[in-house]
């Protein structure tokens, strides 16, 4: 029993990562129909960051770290769209590749920088007793983590659902040579959007941290997962998003549980299956 | 180095018609440098470990003003990132183009036995890092010795002091699922339960885990968990553990990478208390030591470790054989015979090779301690000469198969 409760809130707490995650790849993917593989490198990126920042200002709050990271990484995101990525935009294939280039580049640049070594993301001091219930012990950071990454869900539903900004991504999402027809700045959505999804990988490197530490090849651990939470959920789909995450959260918590030598194909052999009957993902629309 | 490739040039024509006009001169090859290949991973995620290993052959060389056995040494260093394509790739190019006489390195036991038949067939003397045990047993090569220890030479020691200084009975291994992580688990096993001990469970998690905490939820509760990762990946799990509490209910003890210095300088409180093994601390007490690490903690502002100290230990025994061969490196038999022959002083005490190229040398139980505010592993117990077979019978041990993720078979696993 405590197996199956401690395991679930282990699947609950990555996948409340996951979706902090997957959630900008998401709407980049969605709306730009681009691969972002950078994605991965801004969330070390994030890590790395946050790793300096806690550990050079005691007392600093994770959660304001969070927020002038995102900002910070957003800017990154924003400029790395329109200095480079708009100029590629007949060539999606060029894109894929520039963004795959650019994080190599992310991943030396941090490796110059910061070295070799593992760096520990402190866990905010009034979350590091875990938490007892019941018999059961469980680290409270990560409870908060999964209240993250619900309340991030509810701001970016709303946001995409209740706004003006969020209609019209929601538009070039479906058509976007229609919203452009009816006058919608699409080149300047793309740019909005592709800050906006750097912004939340950055602060979900920043959240993650403590639990994965910074390290060389954070990026390419987590891109994957990003990848296949999308693929699941359905493209652009925060909803798909959103509950793919903790599908994958929960498939690779047991699976590393119960079968721990099949750990990888656990979680990547549903992906065929996916793949072959429902391509669009839980959550997507058939794309014409 | 100092030599640019002109100016070699220009010396060796030199050389070449001063040896005509005068054919009692030196032979050119004397006044040309050595040149030594070090196969490094700089670059990807094994980059600490390998970026240690540059500086700290670099300082010797630099300790040594580049001359060992009265003879310039030019250092020549190769990124293998941690790829054993590239690293096979990368030890070509030191032969072939750069025409080193003997490479040191590389770090990963993957990428040592993608090069291994190659520098073989080569015939250049290898001073190696990496731990695989097959390379000095049942695969051993002339051209190779080992200065380190293979994955499981130092868990002997510490099963036996686990058991008789402890009284530990009951043990959780957890390490990556890689060769290194199943042959160092597999020998610590084999040991410890010979010694009485149980081994109730065995983890082993991919070398790429983003969250360890389904892992850390699983581990049984036993009297203490044995850690055979390296790099990170120990750092990251025993992070996960303590925030689970678990290290208030069970001890923490681990192999010669998983509290390595280069991983303790970034930990906190929580590795305080932790005994590991090793063939090296920062801390040992001997004079080469003395003067080795407070020299590396002054240039770089952190502690030599695993890394730093394997290629340091190199150098040391590169200038001794050089020292017996007097500067030759084209007789490459007599150079190996004189590495092989090596009776050296060095950082980690004295050592020789067995018959298959591997050290025999001082094994150390440590245990991490606060000293001027830094975190270091102390000695704590010393056993001395241990060898690759410890007290097991040669034959029977390489009649018997590899050490893997089943071999020797785990008979104590509770379900």
């Amino acid at each position: 029993m405590q197996f199956w409760i401690i395991q679930g809130l282990n699947s609950l707490s990555l996948g409340g990562l996951l979706f902090l995650l997957s959630s900008g790849f998401s709407l980049i993917f969605g709306l730009m129909r681009l691969a972002n593989l950078t994605h991965g490198a801004f969330f070390m990126l994030g890590t790395y960051f946050a790793a300096v920042a806690l550990r050079s200002f005691e007392g600093l709050n994770i959660w304001i770290t969070a927020l002038g990271v995102g900002v910070t990484v957003a800017a990154m995101g924003g400029l790395f769209e329109r200095l480079v990525l708009r100029r590629l935009r007949a060539n999606p294939l060029g894109q894929v590749l520039v963004t795959l280039g650019m994080s190599f580049i992310i991943s030396d640049a941090c490796l110059m920088m910061w070295g070799g070594d593992s760096i520990p993301v402190p866990t905010p001091r009034n979350l590091q007793a875990p938490t007892r219930l019941f018999g059961f012990v469980f680290p409270t950071y990560r409870l908060v983590l999964v209240g993250c990454a619900i309340a991030a869900a509810v701001v970016l539903y709303l946001l995409l659902e209740r706004t003006r900004l969020g209609a019209m991504i929601r538009a070039g999402v479906d058509d976007s040579q229609m919203a452009r027809a009816v006058g919608i700045r699409v080149s300047n959505l793309f740019t909005m959007v592709f800050a906006l999804g750097a912004g939340i990988a950055g602060a979900a490197g920043v959240l993650g941290g403590p639990i994965l530490s910074a390290y060389p090849g954070l990026d390419a651990d987590m891109l994957p997962l990003a990848l296949i939470v999308v693929i699941l959920g359905g493209i652009g789909s925060l909803p798909g998003a959103f509950v793919g995450s903790f599908i994958i959260g929960t498939i690779y918590t047991f699976g590393t549980a119960l079968f721990p030598e099949l750990a990888y194909i656990i979680l990547f052999l549903p992906m065929i299956f996916v793949i072959a009957f429902r391509p669009q993902g839980l959550f997507g629309r058939v794309i014409a | 180095m100092t030599i640019s490739r002109r100016q070699l040039v220009g010396g060796l024509t030199g050389a070449g018609i001063a040896s005509i006009a005068a054919p009692r001169i030196l032979p050119a090859q004397i006044s040309e440098p050595i040149r030594v290949g070090l196969l490094a991973a700089k670059t990807g995620p094994l980059a600490s470990g390998g970026i240690d290993m540059d500086l700290a052959l670099t300082m010797f060389l630099k300790e040594h003003g580049g001359i060992l056995a009265g003879r310039k040494v030019e250092l020549i260093v190769a990124d293998t990132a941690g790829v054993p394509a590239t690293a096979r790739t990368k030890a070509q190019e030191l032969i072939e183009k750069e025409k080193v006489g003997c490479i040191i390195g590389p770090l990963a036991a993957f990428e040592a036995l993608a090069i291994a038949d190659y520098l073989t067939e080569k015939e250049v003397p290898t001073l190696g890092v990496a731990a695989a045990e097959d390379m000095t047993q049942r695969h051993p090569s002339p051209w190779f010795v080992r200065l380190t220890s293979t994955s499981a030479q130092c868990t002997y020691p510490l099963a036996e002091y686990v058991t008789k200084e402890l009284k530990f009975q009951k043990i959780v291994t957890v390490a990556d699922d890689f060769a290194y992580g199943h042959e160092m688990c597999a020998g610590f096993q084999r040991a410890f339960e010979d010694y009485g001990g149980k081994i109730i469970q065995k983890i082993f998690t991919p070398l790429a885990t983003p969250d360890y905490g389904s892992y850390v939820a699983q581990v049984k509760s036993a009297d203490a968990i044995f850690l055979g990762t390296a790099g990170s990946n120990g750092f990251r799990f025993l992070r996960q553990f303590v925030e689970y509490g678990l290290k208030e209910k069970m001890a923490v003890i681990g192999g010669m990478t998983a509290l390595d210095e280069s991983v303790l300088r970034n930990m906190g409180d929580e590795a305080l208390g932790i005994v590991t093994t090793s063939w090296y601390s920062a801390e040992l007490d001997n004079p080469l030591n003395k003067a080795f690490a407070p020299a590396f903690r002054a240039n770089f502002k952190y502690d030599p470790g695993y890394y730093a100290a394997s290629t340091y230990l190199a150098g040391e025994v590169l200038e001794a054989a050089l020292n017996a061969t007097k500067g030759d490196v084209v007789d490459k038999k007599a150079l190996m015979t004189a590495v092989r022959g090596n009776n050296a002083q060095t950082i980690r005490g004295v050592i020789k090779f067995d018959e298959y190229g591997n050290v025999i040398g001082n094994v150390y139980i440590r245990r991490v301690a606060k000293i001027e505010g830094r975190l270091v592993n102390a000695v704590i117990k010393t056993y001395p000469d241990v060898t690759q077979f410890w007290t097991y019978d040669k034959t029977a041990f390489l009649q018997s198969p590899v050490y893997s993720r089943d071999y020797p078979p785990a008979k104590n696993l509770e379900p």
